[in-house]
């Protein structure tokens, strides 16, 4: 290395230690100015706050949570659960409807082409808030409890919520479940061995009659077994509310419809997209091997497809986790809004924001290291 | 015998359209019918909604509060009249009512900024000379205080020039900022650089945009030095900014990278420096390749300036939303908030037409 600015490394360096540096001198400044006006506030940094008792009001609690009595951690971990609510349900919905959606923009049929065309070009032309908004104020206009639309029994709309019936819990259904599972396995294991003998012999053993019995027939049969136990947990009426059944709340019913429909725009884009960049050529192949259509699609053009189809997808599932963030907009409380009372209440701004980051980093890691695993098991082999 | 003469006569024939659009299978014949149905349904549901059973005007009482009573009568449609009442209300929030004509003129010069930058005769140097000179203009009209303009402070700014100023100063602030992160994320030499801008990109991008709205909105007046007090409004402004930087960086990245490598190696070996080979050589052609995916961020970024609201400032939204929680019109949400969808929907689907269009003639430009 020469001492002369002509030297590249040399100017690298440079440039490097400045740029670091200047950063680095505001990050300085910033801290130093925090710092002192937390003195000045008397706000000592730690995460002890995480428990004292919060006095939140949550409205939504999937644990126990007593106000005033339950720690911060506890309503921390509260909002946790409900941004994963909203969320999970919020990305298998918007797959579906999107998926429908995307090869509905394709159908040969122009009247459901169109329709889904102007759906996703309207929807997604308008911010998610305001139909959040527009979601939540629909499901308000219910009429209250006492007057409550009843169009089946045991359903309930009011503008509490919906209301629905609960199956009564008894070990029978823990069998059949049991079983269930069991018959996955079998399923799969089922299914393998019939590609392999497809492969070896070219004559695949039927395997409909086996997924039937393992997965249907069997665990049906353990619960009737046991006695075939059946009791519903039906909603009434007592007083000014509802006892009993199971409630969808309206803040967590017009996040998901919202999430749902403004995400399933998106999702049928890149579902279009992924169709239509699969050649056409691929499905005259497909037929001139005499395979019909439906197996054309599902063992030629979606494999395909879906390599072009899952890395978008990954991003717009994050979208849809970040996106349930605006459900402080209209009261449900997740881990933003909780957090967001929190910092106000304790004053921990710098704790608060980094458990909100902590939070979606890990959303955004797992779903990255899922879709990562997924795309390399899908990718093209080549040699 | 001229081709055109050769070419078969395009009769229109809609039965024979129908039968190969709308009943080519007996499955869609069925879909057909439902989806007929369906919509009739619910055009005629929202035209007995919005025209046949709608009142356009209530009458106003004695003490000057319209009586919205025909408005709660059963069976009634949409309250139009909500919005000749609130509109100057929703369109500009607190603004002072007499001198409202100079946020609307700053809307006019907003759109027009748009058209302008949208024409590719104005697609040089002097662009970003007109986007200063724009923003100036607004900052003067807005603010006041020279002119013989009296002077409007900060917080009774509202409704859709705030609206509008958040997008539109934070994607020109923004833009110059994710050029530099992604030139820093691919500068190859210089790795301290690039780990600082993969830190900054993954970080912002780490988070939702409220989160970085209420934390800009806690933390900022946390970040200055006494006595300085930092306004709600710039705080969420300068969060719009950092955070759309880092979205814009990964879209101007994903330019940079699709562009050939001989272009970097024939700049080099024409002697040209860094910045001249990147402002003369590299950033023209790959800007112009990410031209339809900045323009859809962008239309993210208009939809995701309502956020704002979440934190207190009166944008569009907040607006539309505060006139409906006045007493009298709290059952109008919904006419309300259609004409909001309105609003944001013809900025969002210009923009969007306009993308597209662009990429259908990039497209026909690279086969050739």
């Amino acid at each position: 290395m020469r001492l002369s600015w002509t030297d590249p490394t040399l100017r690298n360096i440079v440039w490097q230690v400045l740029i670091i540096g200047a950063v680095a001198a505001l990050v300085w400044y910033l801290v130093r100015n925090t710092e002192r006006n937390l003195a000045a506030r008397h706000i000592a940094g730690g995460w002890a706050f995480l428990w004292q008792p919060a006095s939140i009001p949550i409205g939504e609690a999937p644990i126990a949570y007593i106000p005033s009595v339950s720690t911060y951690g506890r309503a921390l971990l509260i909002g946790i659960l409900n941004t994963l609510k909203v969320s999970v349900v919020g990305v298998v919905l918007a797959t579906v409807l999107g998926t429908f959606v995307g090869i509905g923009r394709l159908s040969p049929n122009w009247l459901l082409a169109r329709i889904s065309a102007v759906y996703v070009e309207v929807v997604r032309d308008i911010p998610l808030l305001l139909q959040l908004f527009f979601w939540y104020g629909l499901l308000q206009a219910f009429p209250p409890p006492r007057q409550a639309f009843n169009p089946i029994t045991g359903l309930f709309l009011s503008n509490r919520g919906i209301r629905f019936p609960a199956l009564e819990w008894e070990p029978a259904h823990g069998f059949a479940l049991a079983m269930f599972a069991v018959g996955l396995v079998v399923t799969w294991f089922w299914t393998r061995f019939a590609d392999r003998r497809q492969q070896a012999t070219g004559v695949r053993p039927p395997t409909w009659p086996v997924a039937l019995a393992a997965l249907v027939v069997l665990p049906v049969a353990v619960w009737a077994a046991l006695g075939a136990p059946f009791h519903l947990d039906l909603p009434a009426l007592r007083g000014f509310n509802f006892q009993g059944g199971l409630t969808v709340t309206p803040e967590y019913a017009a996040l998901l419809i919202g999430l749902v429909v403004y995400t399933a725009t998106y999702i049928a884009e890149i579902v279009r997209s992924g169709l239509l960049a699969v050649p056409h050529g691929q499905w005259e192949a497909g037929g001139a091997l005499g395979l019909p259509r439906g197996v054309v699609l599902r063992r030629i053009v979606l494999p395909q497809s879906l390599r072009i189809i899952i890395p978008p997808m990954a991003s717009q599932y994050l979208n849809l986790i970040k996106n349930s963030s605006l459900a402080v907009g209209i009261g449900y409380q997740d881990i933003v809004s909780i957090a967001d009372t929190t910092l106000n209440q304790t004053g921990q701004a710098i704790e608060g924001v980094t458990i909100i980051m902590l939070v979606y980093l890990t959303f955004s890691i797992t779903i990255s290291v899922f879709m990562n695993w997924y795309n390399a098991r899908i990718a093209l082999k080549e040699r | 015998m001229s081709a055109t003469a050769l070419r078969p006569a395009r009769a229109f024939d809609p039965v024979g359209w129908a039968r190969a659009n709308l009943f080519n299978a007996w499955w869609s014949s069925a879909l057909t019918l439902v989806l007929i149905y369906a919509i009739v349904r619910a055009l005629w549901g929202f035209i007995r909604w919005g025209f046949v059973h709608a009142v356009y005007s209530v009458p106003t009482g004695a003490n000057g509060v319209p009586q919205t009573g025909v408005c709660q009568a059963a069976g009634v449609g949409a309250c139009w009249a909500v919005i000749p009442e609130k509109i100057r209300f929703i369109l500009f929030a607190f603004y002072p009512f007499d001198q409202q004509w100079r946020p609307a003129l700053c809307c006019a010069l907003f759109v027009a900024l748009y058209a302008i930058s949208a024409n590719r005769f104005f697609w040089r140097r002097e662009l970003a000379l007109i986007w200063v000179g724009t923003l100036v203009v607004v900052g003067i009209l807005m603010w006041g205080g020279v002119f013989g303009l009296p002077y409007v402070p900060q917080y009774k700014w509202g409704g859709l020039p705030l609206t509008l100023i958040l997008a539109t100063l934070g994607l020109a602030a923004a833009f110059p900022l994710a050029v530099l992160v992604a030139l820093g994320r691919r500068a190859a030499n210089l790795p301290a650089v690039r780990l600082l801008c993969v830190i900054y990109v993954e970080i912002i991008r780490g988070a939702p945009l409220i989160a970085w709205l209420f934390m800009a909105t806690v933390m900022f007046p946390l970040f200055m030095p006494e006595g300085v007090d930092i306004d709600k409004i710039l705080a969420a402004q300068v969060a719009i900014i950092l955070f759309a930087a880092a979205y814009l960086a990964e879209v101007v990245r994903a330019g940079l990278q699709s562009l050939p490598r001989g272009q970097s190696e024939a700049a080099d070996a024409l002697g040209l420096g860094y910045w001249r080979k990147m402002r003369l050589i590299i950033l023209p052609q790959a800007l112009r390749l990410v031209i339809p995916p900045l323009v859809n961020t962008f239309i993210g970024f208009f939809k995701d300036t309502s956020l704002v609201l979440i934190v207190g400032i009166f944008d569009l939204l907040k607006a539309g939303t505060t006139a409906v929680a006045d007493p009298p019109w709290q059952g109008q949400a919904n006419e309300v908030y259609l004409f909001l969808a309105v609003i944001y929907f013809a900025f969002c689907f210009a923009m969007s037409k306009y993308s597209k269009g662009l990429e259908r003639e990039f497209d026909r430009s690279r086969r050739h």
